[in-house]
């Protein structure tokens, strides 16, 4: 599974979203990525890529594309 | 004969655990099969000998870490840990707190920071970081111990009161949200406890705190540990967002 099929299984888990939804731009606030959904978002991201994020990582994990720029921190390139 | 408990070969975390209830309760998991991480704040030695008795009493695995529960880098650096080596958490008990007792002109902005630092956020970022990793089993019961100070007050105590109340309301809070990931968060409050906080009282103080106690027992440890033990087991797999008062019916 590539890194960026990672990242969507993380979505689609987290948000039960449409895997077509998930773009650059699918955003916090957007349908189904509340406030509640957010801490499943990260503890499926955080999984799936066997990480564990910085308090700040979390808190700035705010798209689809932000979510790729954080990975990177983390040595994974989506 | 299996253990209704259900712990065993699973992982905690207690924070404050070389003394009093925080060692109480690294024991009584430990003693169900669990694999106990402790943190102290001072006394390495200390920490070292306690991580040697859980091994050599109970056969589990241990690890000791030093750093005070306010620093969350410190506290980050150990989920890191705990994450790299078990890749999972199941049980947080967030037992770390002072108590400083002063009259309320007598409180210093020095004492008022640092009782809500150790007691509030040093209850927090544990909180933070146990949650994401109990997250990804989808289980996971956090227990914060508060006081029955918090509840009620008492005289001289306006300021670890305070951070003893937050704690019901961190538990609140925090069981409503993390409910849906099956993660369970509830309090224990106890009443007068026999530990180093309350051992060098004046024989009449304790008398007095006897007396108030329907039971006509000042409590030991193990009696908030086995309510922990309860809290962290199977048993309770129904039960987030209460507070238990352990106390023996000082309040009723």
């Amino acid at each position: 599974m590539s890194n960026l099929d990672k990242l969507h299984a993380a979505f689609v888990e987290a948000l039960d979203v449409d895997p077509s939804g998930i773009t650059d731009s699918y955003s916090y606030g957007d349908d189904k990525w509340d406030s509640v959904a957010h801490m499943a978002l990260v503890v499926s991201i955080e999984a799936q890529f066997d990480i564990m994020m910085e308090t700040d990582d979390v808190i700035d994990l705010s798209s689809v594309g932000k979510a790729k720029e954080i990975l990177a921190k983390y040595g994974i390139i989506v | 004969m299996e253990s209704s408990f259900n712990l065993k070969g699973k992982i905690a975390i207690v924070t404050g655990a070389t003394r009093g209830i925080g060692w109480s309760c690294a024991k009584v998991l430990a003693k169900n099969g669990m694999t106990v991480i402790i943190n102290g704040v001072s006394d390495n030695n200390m920490l070292n000998q306690r991580v040697d008795e859980l091994k050599e009493l109970y056969g589990v695995e241990s690890e000791g870490y030093l750093f005070d529960v306010s620093d969350s880098n410190a506290v980050k650096d150990c989920y890191n840990n705990i994450f790299k080596k078990y890749k999972r958490l199941d049980v947080l008990v967030n037992n770390a707190g002072i108590m400083i007792d002063a009259l309320i002109p007598m409180i210093s902005n020095e004492m008022l920071d640092k009782i809500l630092d150790v007691n509030i956020k040093g209850a927090i970022y544990n909180l933070q970081y146990a949650s994401r990793l109990m997250g990804r089993n989808k289980s996971g019961s956090i227990i914060n111990i508060s006081s029955i100070i918090g509840r009620f007050g008492n005289e001289g105590q306006t300021v670890y009161s305070a951070s003893k109340a937050a704690l019901i309301g961190i538990t609140m809070s925090a069981a409503k949200e993390l409910a849906p990931q099956n993660i369970r968060v509830n309090a224990v409050a106890p009443g007068i406890i026999q530990t180093d906080l309350i051992k060098n009282y004046a024989a009449d103080k304790t008398m007095k705190l006897r007396d108030s106690i329907k039971m006509k027992r000042i409590g030991t440890p193990e009696d908030i540990s086995n309510t922990v033990l309860f809290l962290s087991s199977s048993l309770s797999e129904y039960v987030t967002g209460q507070v238990i008062g352990v106390d023996g019916g000082m309040l009723i």
